[in-house]
């Protein structure tokens, strides 16, 4: 009989929520590890010796690494329940568009607001601002990018929610202000189990940024 | 219904070769539009608003973008022939790691090795030729990285083999040296008639790094 799969993780990981949205949305029970990235864990390094990061997934004792990567595979190892992408290829083309831009612009752009200070924070938080204009623009009147179901951009995206109010305190601004519309689909998934029980508490999360921010700026 | 395929390309674009490749392997007849990316057309602007950027596929009038997806798309829907990746979740999951780690790490060290020079050129040429190992090593025996057959990571990757000579030249080494079993992958793949019809000649391409390198005042 299979055992359960294992998920190589670190709470705070936007990349590691998206693996356990995608896993809890198809009723998979798993097995969590989280780890400690300055003392990486022989198993998270024999199992994903290219880039030694998290998430990985282990099912079957073979692991599937990079978060969208472990997304497409949960949807396709199991199919029945749920499905993240439409069935026709040019809807699927889409959605990957999507993530892409979220992966390309977004990620980027926020990891500057948080993790950085002056000009470079300032370019993020203009970057960022362009990236939430264009989503909000693609999500338009639709409950989720994926139309009337949850689907794969939303569950690459809605990570990021929980690390909206370190954006706020490190940039010194209001998401909301800039788009109500993306505040309002992500509080919508928020309602969704899947999403509540993994995401954390953005306290935490604010907390770890003010952390990093001390080590590697030398203040807040 | 007929099919209407366009894809605006740009001739030496590794990611345009990727597109021009997938769409042979399926044998389906394509419009090749090229473009001259310091005057885009406004087609191109309309089709990728977002990025702008090519390859952009048009099919019936619906653009795709993002040469790793259009592989994808392509795949899907002419699914009746050649298929460019496995069936099974895993191995699938596979290729979609191979082709990221390409993406990711490929282009950035290529573009230092023939468009920096000193210290950056020489931790390019360094972090280029590890990245190629790993590759090779992934490729190991196979005569393909999926095996068997010609696939989404072949796909992904041989664009960037009409490079090499421009590489060599401007880093002033030899990638065969350091990577023979990829050098013979890579001549594996040329003798497919879909790969080389959409790869151009490794000379032309030198000529056109040249003339790049000439207005980033290398040369």
């Amino acid at each position: 009989m299979a055992s359960q799969p294992i998920l190589l993780d670190y709470w705070p990981s936007i990349f590691g929520m998206r693996a356990r949205v995608a896993l809890r949305e198809k009723g998979v029970e798993f097995e969590y590890k989280v780890g400690d990235l300055t003392n990486k864990s022989p198993l998270l390094l024999q199992s994903n010796p290219i880039h030694k990061k998290i998430p990985v997934l282990i099912h079957n004792g073979k692991p599937v690494c990079e978060s969208l990567n472990v997304v497409h595979y949960v949807d396709e190892a199991w199919p029945d329940k749920n499905p993240f992408f439409p069935s026709d290829p040019y809807g699927r083309a889409h959605a990957r568009f999507w993530d892409d831009f979220v992966d390309k612009k977004f990620s980027e752009a926020q990891f500057k607001i948080w993790g950085k200070k002056g000009e470079e924070q300032e370019e993020g938080k203009k970057e960022f601002i362009e990236a939430v204009k264009i989503l909000e623009s693609e999500l338009g009147d639709k409950p989720y990018f994926g139309g009337d179901g949850f689907g794969y951009v939303d569950i690459s995206l809605i990570p990021f929610y929980s690390w909206f109010p370190a954006y706020e305190r490190f940039g010194n601004f209001s998401i909301e202000a800039e788009s109500p519309k993306l505040i309002a689909w992500a509080k919508m998934c928020m309602e969704k189990e899947s999403v509540s029980k993994s995401l954390p508490d953005s306290e935490k999360i604010v907390a770890y940024a003010a952390e990093f921010r001390k080590n590697s700026l030398g203040s807040e | 219904m007929a099919n209407e395929v366009i894809l605006l390309d740009f001739w030496p674009s590794m990611f345009g070769m990727r597109t021009r490749i997938a769409l042979r392997e399926k044998g389906v007849e394509f419009e090749y539009r090229e473009e001259d990316l310091r005057n885009k057309s406004p087609l191109l602007l309309q089709m990728n608003p977002v990025h702008k950027k090519i390859p952009v596929l048009i099919h019936n009038g619906k653009s795709v973008n993002e040469s790793i997806i259009q592989v994808q798309y392509i795949d899907e829907v002419w699914s009746h022939k050649n298929p460019l990746l496995p069936s099974d979740p895993y191995l699938k999951a596979q290729a979609r790691f191979w082709a990221d780690f390409i993406d990711k790490k490929m282009y950035d060290a290529q573009r230092k090795v023939w468009a920096t020079k000193g210290e950056e050129q020489e931790a390019g040429k360094k972090e280029f030729i590890e990245i190629l190992k790993t590759l090779e090593t992934e490729l190991g025996d196979k005569p393909y990285f999926a095996g068997d057959d010609f696939g989404y990571v072949d796909i992904a990757l041989i664009g960037y083999y009409t490079w090499f000579p421009a590489y060599e030249k401007y880093g002033n080494f030899s990638i065969e040296s350091e990577c023979p079993k990829l050098i013979a992958w890579a001549k594996k793949c040329l003798e497919r008639e879909t790969v080389a019809k959409s790869l151009p000649d490794p000379e032309k391409v030198i000529g056109f790094v040249s003339e790049l390198r000439k207005r980033f005042g290398l040369e």
